[in-house]
This record gives structure tokens, C-alpha cells and sequence, in this order.
């Protein structure tokens, strides 16, 4: 049984021009121990899932259908109080702003003491160890010293160290990582993504990672989730979805990173932006953004189908018309995404 | 259309001062720019505190040529938006020289800066805070137009904004909308039809990408190198982000806490980088080419500018540090391929070739 | 250097445009004490403009009152004279007429210092988060000073002041313009101190640093780009304020350095009528004072839903 499963989730914002749906249907799974990068754009709705996840999707949000289970437990229709205990003990939470996470006026170890012995019997004294403990085991130097520091006299890096802690303090199954690295300079995001690892490979600790940042997916995921306007486009092991692309938009999107040591002149480039979520398109939400789109993109909205070792929803994976997944594979390959731009300018 | 271009082109061939030496686009000399971040004179008095000052720049060298693109990289902090500031005016140095085309601009003062404005236009990070909210897009575009005089009457002036608008790939009936009808990219885009807009030579890009997602990026970064080659466009181009600079631009400064440390070629510096920084730098690079690298985490963090350390500033951080790196402030040494390196251990041949920092590094977290 | 000024002005009107639409209107169409509220200011609105038309006497014609009809009480008492729905007073004037005429004469008043305290309180505010520094400080000391005495004060004061250096004549005929300075010039602090701290925001969000580095002139770029941008919570203020500045006429009136009785605001004709509370004829003061009442209220909510539907984080 996996840890966290996420049936046909669907996330919806009550505004006075009509629903929006944020998170659309989308169906994934997280195995003890393992590291799930959740990657898109401004907009796709990662971070809705996650908050969807925790339960603390900010009104007027809410769960509109679908299921979370949690060690097999529906999570998503829990009342306020018991979901809180459950955020507590099971899941912990690391989100972008570390000075969101910390209460400005208690010293850290207050803050971690607190959280300890709420979901725990410590005694005071056994509390403040074990905060102790966690901050060293985060990296932070002479611990003993810093853990009656307030959160301001910490830098960032370090102040997500703390939080970092405080999400690790009662041991969670599932920590819940939006955008955990996006305020922090490259070489602390580096600092950071490693310790998150060595934590999760020592504590068995799953990750759901939502980010923007494919580079740090690549580095610290097992599988990856590429959302696009509410929907799971692409979901498999990272190494295929980032090495064998097969959804139109990943690899659109894997082509549009620079990377050193590539000298391309231009750079790949999806036409276009995501549609906002007051105007989805119908079938395939990419189609209009889309080389390859034909007339069943247009209708038909696509689910995420197998092929090889990872999931996509896209048509061209059909196997219809003759479309065999081996000529897609090339097809996607070999287009460049500005493909349509120029078929359009000319 | 293709014979103006061409026209401007020749015209801005190549610049030369009397002598008919070849002048560089822009020289900066010992730039310095100090803050001075002291709480209030009273409070200081009462408390007994000295004056705090900020070294945001603290005696940099660049010089870019024309047609060319200088990327700045650096951590939050570092200096690199103050010498975009400094370049355009927006500060006054406290110290050095900028030369535009051999003309000192540093400390002119509003008016006699205005004729050499319209040569020299910026690019913001923040593309939802760059352009007026009440503005419509065609005011903000037509508003360096009316300032400078470069066009008579309102229909010139609207012929004027439709082109800039369909330059940047949008459209005239664009000019209608208010901004917040666009998404970021096409905000960036308003923003960099804005900067065109007093046909300039020279534009500071600061963070221009840094807000957006990597597809619309890579928009903006192609439509950025599309209109350097039409317009003969130089540019001074600051982030954080290694790939992106890497990418765009023709040669590289790294900055560290105020001073350039290295400045190359940018294929020498991401190829062969010679400064213990930069080398960390690379190596956070997340590596999306799955080659199984661990990124080698490199311990501390950037110091308070207010108290740099004495030496050379990075030495704290540094694993070849020695005793001179932490009293004598190491000055910049060119190197035989065009690499400048402000560093005691490469001067002395002391720290090893290669791409990274082979040295082991100090544990992960200590500071 | 061309700086041709802004075609027709586009950036007001279109911020004055998008002000009242979108968002704003909806929360109005939403709320319906808010919809009471205004339909109240509004009718006050109207009796002011027109009351000459609309009013059933002019109180002030000395040949249409007669001694005859003095003290009467309202139409609906016994000995109501149908004539004169509220009664009169003891000079035989028509309370509700009075009323009216003098709403209008409120309303002038509360309109003409508001937008004085307005003007001065942006303008030294704009300067003052501009320019900071030295001006900056010398602009917010006096503001404090001002600030930790009652408005009240400043404006008997100031009045006191500007009565002091005039003849009786002059105090008769300027009566209007003394009032409203001495309101007006009390009332400017909180807008200076709410708009310069907005303009210390804006002045360095990029759209300001992109206008210096086109080399626009920095007093257009505090008209163009900054005040655009910071005027939301000044009509806030300026609602509320307008409900201040009544208050502060009427009190100034009711306590006799105000306007005469010759030409009675509300806050003249309830000190009038004060005098003859005890006496029986409570309809004299008490119409007025209601009057009063119901005008400051509905201004109010007013200035305090526009607050609300103004504020992102209540929306």
C-alpha cells in the first residue's frame, strides 16, 4: 500500500465570475521513503496539491472530489482538529518563505519544544534535547547556543534549516516541500537540497517536492509529476521523464532550460503562455500551444496513458490511426517546440 | 526597412575617440558605491555605536565592448544591481569612473545626463512592478518618445508605439490594454518595448528573467538575442542564474561581496574557471544532464557586507585559503586567454586546474 | 528637452474610470446598508443643491415671516400649522426649511475644508515621501506637533487668529473662508501622513526608477506616476474627514465662532435652538441635531465600507 494516495482530485476556486478549477482530476500516488517532484509553471496548480494535501488550501479553496488517503485513511474530509494533529504527527510541512513558518516572536527552541511535546510525552528537559539534536542534525553550528535565538537573527539558509526541523521534530511519514530552495542563493539551494536528501534517506521520511526548478528535481526526485493548467501531463521515474521525454510539453520544456556547456544560439520556446484558468481550452489544454495538434486534441480531453515506464496524457500515445508509440517518441523528439511558431509565421 | 537597419548598423560600426582609437562601449574604473546604513544620528550618540557603512560596490574594473554582452553573476547581496544602478544613474558613485563611448557619466547631474539618457535605457527584474498599473500600455511605451522629442503629434507618436509593440511580437491594438491584462512575459516584453523605445545603444538588463518561467524565458532570452543583432544592441546582463548567463552572454564577471573576483570569456570562465568561487558557484549547479554527480555542497554563507572579512573577502569560505589570503586583499591579475582572477592562490599557482573544487571541501553546514 | 504633458490627462480620468469599477461596484451592489447610506448622502446632496427650489419657505425672506406664526410645533402636535411639517422657530421661521438651507450650508463648508486639507495634505505628503531627508523631517515634525493637540483646538485657534487680524466687517463677510481655513488647515495631517507613507512604497517600485532613468522631470514623475497610485486610501480618508469637517463646523457654530445666525449652517441652528429646550419648543434644536446625526452616519458608512472594498486583504 502506498503511503499517500491521491484519487481524482479536483481543486476549485468559488469566484464571482464562475468556479475555477485549480486542480483538475489528477490521480498520483507516494511510496514509503520516496521522493516525488511535483514540477510546472506559475499557475499549473502544484502547490494547490500540496496544500490540498496538508489541508490548508486557503479559502475560499476547497476539495471539490476525489479522495486523499493517507496509509490507506481518508485524510480530506477530516474536521479542523483532527487534521491539525494529523499535520503534526504525520505530515510535516516546509514551504518558500521560512519567516512565514516561524513565529517572529518565540525563540526557535520555543518553537520546537512546543511541537515536540504536543505530539509527544517529552518531558521539558528531554524536549529541549531533542531539539538540540534536530537543529545539529540540520546543519545549524553550536546548537546549544542558537536554539534561544529568534528566528530574524538566522539567515535564510539557516532559517530553513530550522524549519527543516520543525517539520522533522515528530518524525512525519510525508513531508509536504513547496518550493523549499526558490528564496535562497544557488550555492545555500544546494546546501539545502542535499541536506534534504541525507534526511529522507536516514529517516525513510517520503517527499512530496513542488517546485518550478527541473534542475532540482533532477537532482533529488525519484519520480516526477509535470502538472500543466490543473493536470498531470507527464508522471514516471525522473531519469525518463527528463531523459525520454514523451509528452509534447516536457520535452517543450526540457528544451527551454539553458544549460552550460550547450551552445545552442537560440533557445527551444513554446509559443505562448499557460491559459488562465478562466479559460482552459476544450480537449487537451496544451493543443493550442501544441506542434503536433490534431483534431481529437481539439475535442477529446486526453488521461494519462502508459507508455514505457512512465505515464503521459497525450494522443499521440494512443495507439490509433496507425500511431505507433515509437514513431510519437520520434515525432516529439525531433520537432522543436517553435515548430508551430514558424508554421505559423510563414 | 532592411537598409535603415543596415544604415544603423554602419553608423554605430565602431566607435572611436579622436585619436581614432576604438573606444569601448562602457569603461568602469574603481567604481565604488558605499550606503551608509547607520540608525539615526541621535540614537547613534545615545547608544554609542559607530557609523555603519555599506560597501554595496567596492572598486570594480569592467569594460564592454560594442555589440557585446557582459553578463554579471553573483548571490543575493553581492553588488551586482547597485552597478546596474550606478551605470544608469539611478545612484551616484561614491568613488570611479563609468565611461560611456569615452564620455564620464558618473555623478552628472539630471540635466547634463539627459542627452546621453536616450543612449542608455534599463530592463527591470520585476515585470509586475516595472510598468505604471494605471497607465495604458501605449502611455508607458510613448512616454521615453514624448521626453526625448522623438516624434511630432500624436500620430506619430502612435505609429511609433505600434512598431515597438509588433517588435517585441505584440500587437499595435496592445497598446490599448492596461498591464495587468498581460501575463509576465508580456509584461517583460511592454517593459523592453518601454527601453527601445529612445532607440539606445546600450541596455542594462537587470535580472530580467528572474521572475518568469523557464519557457517564457526562454522567450524573453531569443527575443533578447534577436533584437541584439538587429539593432546592434550591447548589453549588461545581471543574475544569479549561471545557465542563463551563460547562454546570453559573450563574456562573464563574477561578483563576490562588493569586487569582481574573475572576469572571462564565457566559455573559458565556465569551462576552465580559475577563481575558488566561481568554482563553487558551478558547482551548485543543479545537473539536469542525470550524470549521477552529487553536487558538492560547499559549506558557510555570504558574510555581512557592513563587516566583510578582512584579505580577500572569500576566504572564510575558501579551502585554499592560506595566511595572506586573510590580511592582503588580492588584486586582479589577467591571465593569457583574456581571464581576469583576483586571487593569492592562482597567482601563486597554488590552487589546482580544474573545473571544480577538487580540494576537499569542509562539511556540509559549517559555518 | 519636450515634455509635452499628458494628452487630455488620460491617467485621471481613467483611474477615476477604473475606481468605480470592477471590484468597487460589486461590493456596493452587495451590501445594503452601504446602498441606505449613499441613497441618504445623496438626497442630502440634492437638498443642498436645490434647496432653494425645493424648500416650502426661504427662511430668510424677512417679508413671507410673521411673528404670527412663531413657536409653532410640528404638523402632526396639536396647534401644528399644516404649513410647517417640523414648525418654526421663534422668529416664526420654517425648522424644515431651515434644515435644509442649512445642510447646504454644511455641506459647503465640510466640501470646501476637506478639499483644502486634501490638496495641502497630499501635496506636503507626496514631498515629504519623495524627497525625504531634511524636508521630509521638517514636514512630519509639524505634522506631530499639530497631531498631539485635538482638531478641534487647531481650529479654534487658527480661527481665533484669523478673526483677530480682521475688523468686524470683514469677520461678517469672510466668515465663510475663516471657517473653512481653520477646519481645513487642521484636518491635513492624516492624509500627508497616509500618503507619504504609500509614496515611500512607490517611489521605489521599478515603474518610478524606469521613469528617472528616462530623465523625466521629478516633480512630473510625482504627478504622473506616484499620485495615481497612491490616491485609493486618500478618498478613504477624504470620505471620512467630510463627516469630521460637519462635525467640526456645527461644534464651531454651536459654540459661537462660527457662522451667524443670519445664515444658519445646522450647527448655528441647534445652538439657536438649545436655548429653548427647556422652555418646550425641543423641535427648534432637535430636527437639526437629527439632521446632523443622519448626515455624519451615512457618510460614515460610506467611508468605512469604501475602506473595506479598498482593502485587498478583506475582499
Amino acid at each position: 500500500m502506498p503511503l499517500l494516495e491521491v484519487e481524482n482530485l479536483v481543486v476549485e476556486f468559488p469566484t464571482r465570475r464562475g468556479t475555477l478549477t485549480a486542480v483538475n482530476d489528477i490521480s498520483l500516488h507516494i511510496d514509503e521513503g520516496e521522493v516525488l517532484g511535483v514540477v510546472g509553471e506559475s499557475g499549473a496548480g502544484k502547490s494547490m496539491t500540496g496544500a490540498a494535501i496538508i489541508g490548508l488550501l486557503e479559502p475560499p479553496g476547497r476539495v471539490a472530489g476525489g479522495k486523499i488517503l493517507l496509509e490507506g485513511e481518508r485524510i480530506d474530509n477530516l474536521p479542523y482538529e483532527k487534521m491539525r494533529r494529523i499535520r503534526g504527527k504525520k505530515i510535516g510541512a516546509i514551504f518558500q518563505d521560512p519567516l512565514t513558518s516561524l513565529n517572529p516572536l518565540y525563540s526557535v527552541g520555543r518553537q520546537l519544544v512546543e511541537t515536540i511535546q504536543t505530539h509527544t510525552d517529552m518531558t521539558p528537559t528531554q524536549a529541549r534535547e531533542r531539539a538540540i539534536d534536530l537543529l545539529r542534525e540540520v546543519g545549524i553550528p553550536a546548537p546549544e547556543r542558537r536554539i534561544d535565538q529568534y528566528p530574524h537573527q538566522f539567515s535564510g539558509g539557516m532559517r530553513q534549516r530550522v524549519v527543516i526541523a520543525l517539520a522533522l521534530c515528530v518524525n512525519p511519514r510525508l513531508i509536504i516541500a513547496d518550493e523549499p530552495t526558490t528564496a535562497l542563493d544557488v550555492s545555500i539551494q544546494a546546501q539545502i537540497i542535499a541536506l534534504l536528501k541525507r534526511l529522507c534517506r536516514e529517516h525513510g521520511t517520503a517527499v512530496m517536492l513542488v517546485t518550478h526548478d527541473m534542475g532540482v528535481i533532477a537532482e533529488t526526485a525519484d519520480r516526477v509529476a509535470v502538472m500543466y493548467a490543473g493536470r498531470i501531463a507527464e508522471i514516471g521515474p525522473v531519469r525518463e521523464v527528463i531523459k525520454n521525454a514523451k509528452h509534447p510539453y516536457t520535452h517543450g520544456l526540457m528544451g527551454s532550460i539553458p544549460s552550460i556547456g550547450h551552445d545552442n544560439e537560440r533557445l527551444e520556446q513554446i509559443p505562448g503562455a499557460m491559459p488562465r484558468l478562466t479559460d482552459i481550452p476544450q480537449g487537451c489544454a496544451f493543443n493550442p500551444r501544441c506542434p503536433h495538434t490534431f483534431d481529437k486534441c481539439r475535442t477529446v480531453r486526453p488521461d494519462l496513458l502508459p507508455v514505457e515506464d512512465s505515464w503521459t496524457a497525450c494522443w499521440l500515445y494512443d495507439g490509433e490511426d496507425g500511431r505507433t508509440i515509437e514513431a510519437s517518441k520520434k515525432l516529439v523528439a525531433e520537432t522543436k517546440a517553435d515548430a508551430l511558431l514558424e508554421k505559423n509565421d510563414g | 526597412m532592411a537598409e535603415v537597419v543596415a544604415k544603423k548598423r554602419e553608423a554605430r560600426a565602431k566607435i572611436r575617440d579622436a585619436g581614432g582609437r576604438e573606444v569601448a562601449m562602457l569603461k568602469v574604473q574603481g567604481l565604488k558605491r558605499y550606503f551608509d546604513v547607520s540608525a539615526p544620528w541621535l540614537n547613534r550618540m545615545i547608544e554609542r555605536q559607530p557609523k555603519q557603512i555599506l560597501r554595496a560596490v567596492d572598486g570594480i574594473d569592467f569594460e564592454i565592448g560594442q555589440g557585446e554582452t557582459f553578463g554579471l553573476v553573483g548571490e543575493s547581496g553581492c553588488g551586482k544591481s547597485t552597478v546596474a544602478r550606478l551605470i544608469v544613474g539611478l545612484y551616484g558613485p561614491s568613488e570611479g569612473s563609468i565611461e560611456l563611448e569615452g564620455r564620464d557619466i558618473a555623478g552628472l547631474s539630471r540635466q547634463q545626463m539627459a542627452p546621453m539618457r536616450r543612449r542608455l535605457q534599463m530592463i527591470f527584474q520585476d515585470p509586475y512592478a516595472s510598468l505604471n498599473p494605471r497607465w495604458r500600455v501605449r502611455d508607458i511605451i510613448a512616454e521615453p518618445i514624448r521626453a526625448f522629442g522623438l516624434a511630432d503629434g500624436q500620430a506619430a507618436i502612435d505609429a511609433r508605439v505600434g512598431e515597438l509593440l509588433e517588435t517585441v511580437k505584440l500587437t499595435a491594438r496592445d497598446g490599448e490594454k492596461y498591464p495587468h491584462e498581460f501575463s509576465g512575459g508580456q509584461r517583460q516584453r511592454i517593459s523592453i518595448a518601454r527601453a527601445l523605445a529612445s532607440e539606445p545603444e546600450f541596455l542594462v538588463c537587470d535580472e530580467p528573467t528572474s521572475a518568469l518561467d523557464v519557457s517564457v524565458q526562454a522567450q524573453i532570452l531569443n527575443l533578447m538575442k534577436d533584437l541584439q543583432r538587429e539593432f546592434g544592441l550591447t548589453y549588461l546582463f545581471i543574475s544569479h542564474n549561471l545557465a542563463v548567463v551563460y547562454h546570453i552572454s559573450d563574456r562573464v564577471g563574477v561578483m563576490y561581496l562588493g569586487k569582481l573576483v574573475e572576469v572571462a570569456p564565457a566559455k573559458t570562465l565556465f569551462t576552465t574557471p580559475r577563481h575558488p568561487y566561481t568554482r563553487l558557484l558551478l558547482d551548485t549547479i543543479p545537473d539536469l544532464d542525470m550524470t549521477g554527480r552529487e553536487r558538492m555542497p560547499v559549506a558557510g554563507e555570504v558574510p555581512n557586507p557592513i563587516t566583510p572579512p578582512p584579505g580577500c573577502t572569500f576566504h572564510p569560505r575558501c579551502p585554499f585559503a592560506n595566511e595572506r589570503c586573510r590580511t592582503e586583499i588580492p588584486k586582479a591579475r589577467p591571465l593569457g586567454d583574456g581571464a581576469i582572477v583576483a586571487c593569492h592562490g592562482i597567482e601563486e599557482g597554488r590552487i589546482p586546474d580544474g573545473p571544480t573544487l577538487s580540494a576537499p571541501a569542509k562539511p556540509e553546514g559549517m559555518a | 528637452m519636450a515634455e509635452t504633458p499628458m494628452t487630455t490627462g488620460r491617467g485621471w480620468t481613467d483611474s477615476i474610470r477604473r475606481f468605480f469599477d470592477g471590484d468597487i461596484w460589486h461590493s456596493f451592489t452587495r451590501s445594503p446598508v452601504t446602498m441606505v447610506a449613499a441613497g441618504i448622502t445623496f438626497l442630502y446632496f440634492f437638498m443642498a443643491a436645490f434647496g432653494p427650489w425645493i424648500a416650502p419657505h426661504n427662511p430668510f425672506d424677512l417679508a413671507s415671516i410673521t411673528l404670527l406664526d412663531a413657536s409653532l410645533p410640528p404638523a402632526w402636535m396639536e396647534y401644528g400649522d399644516p404649513r410647517f411639517w417640523l414648525g418654526t422657530d421663534i422668529q416664526g421661521r420654517d425648522v424644515l426649511s431651515a434644515i435644509i438651507y442649512g445642510s447646504r450650508v454644511s455641506l459647503l463648508i465640510g466640501f470646501a475644508s476637506v478639499i483644502l486639507s486634501l490638496i495641502l495634505g497630499v501635496g506636503l505628503g507626496l514631498i515629504s515621501g519623495f524627497v525625504g531627508g531634511a524636508v521630509d523631517a521638517f514636514i512630519m515634525r509639524v505634522a506631530e506637533i499639530q497631531l498631539s493637540f485635538p482638531s478641534i483646538l487647531i481650529a479654534l485657534l487658527i480661527n481665533g487668529v484669523l478673526r483677530g487680524a480682521m475688523d468686524i466687517q470683514d469677520q461678517a463677510d469672510l466668515a465663510y473662508t475663516v471657517l473653512i481655513l481653520s477646519i481645513g488647515l487642521s484636518n491635513w495631517v492624516q492624509y500627508a501622513r497616509t500618503v507619504r507613507g504609500s509614496t515611500m512604497v512607490e517611489r521605489n517600485k521599478e515603474y518610478v526608477q524606469a521613469a528617472h532613468v528616462i530623465g523625466i522631470r521629478p516633480i512630473l514623475i510625482m504627478w504622473r506616476h506616484i499620485l495615481p497610485n497612491v490616491l485609493g486610501p486618500v478618498l478613504v480618508i477624504a470620505t471620512i474627514q467630510l463627516a469630521l469637517a460637519i462635525i467640526a463646523e456645527a461644534t464651531l457654530s454651536f459654540l459661537g465662532v462660527g457662522l451667524p445666525p443670519t445664515e444658519p449652517s445646522l450647527g448655528t441652528l441647534i445652538r439657536v435652538g438649545n436655548d429653548y429646550l427647556f422652555s418646550g419648543e425641543w423641535w427648534i434644536t432637535i430636527f437639526p441635531g437629527a439632521a446632523l446625526a443622519i448626515l455624519v452616519l451615512a457618510v460614515n458608512l460610506l467611508g468605512d465600507w469604501l475602506r473595506d472594498a479598498l482593502n485587498p486583504k478583506l475582499r
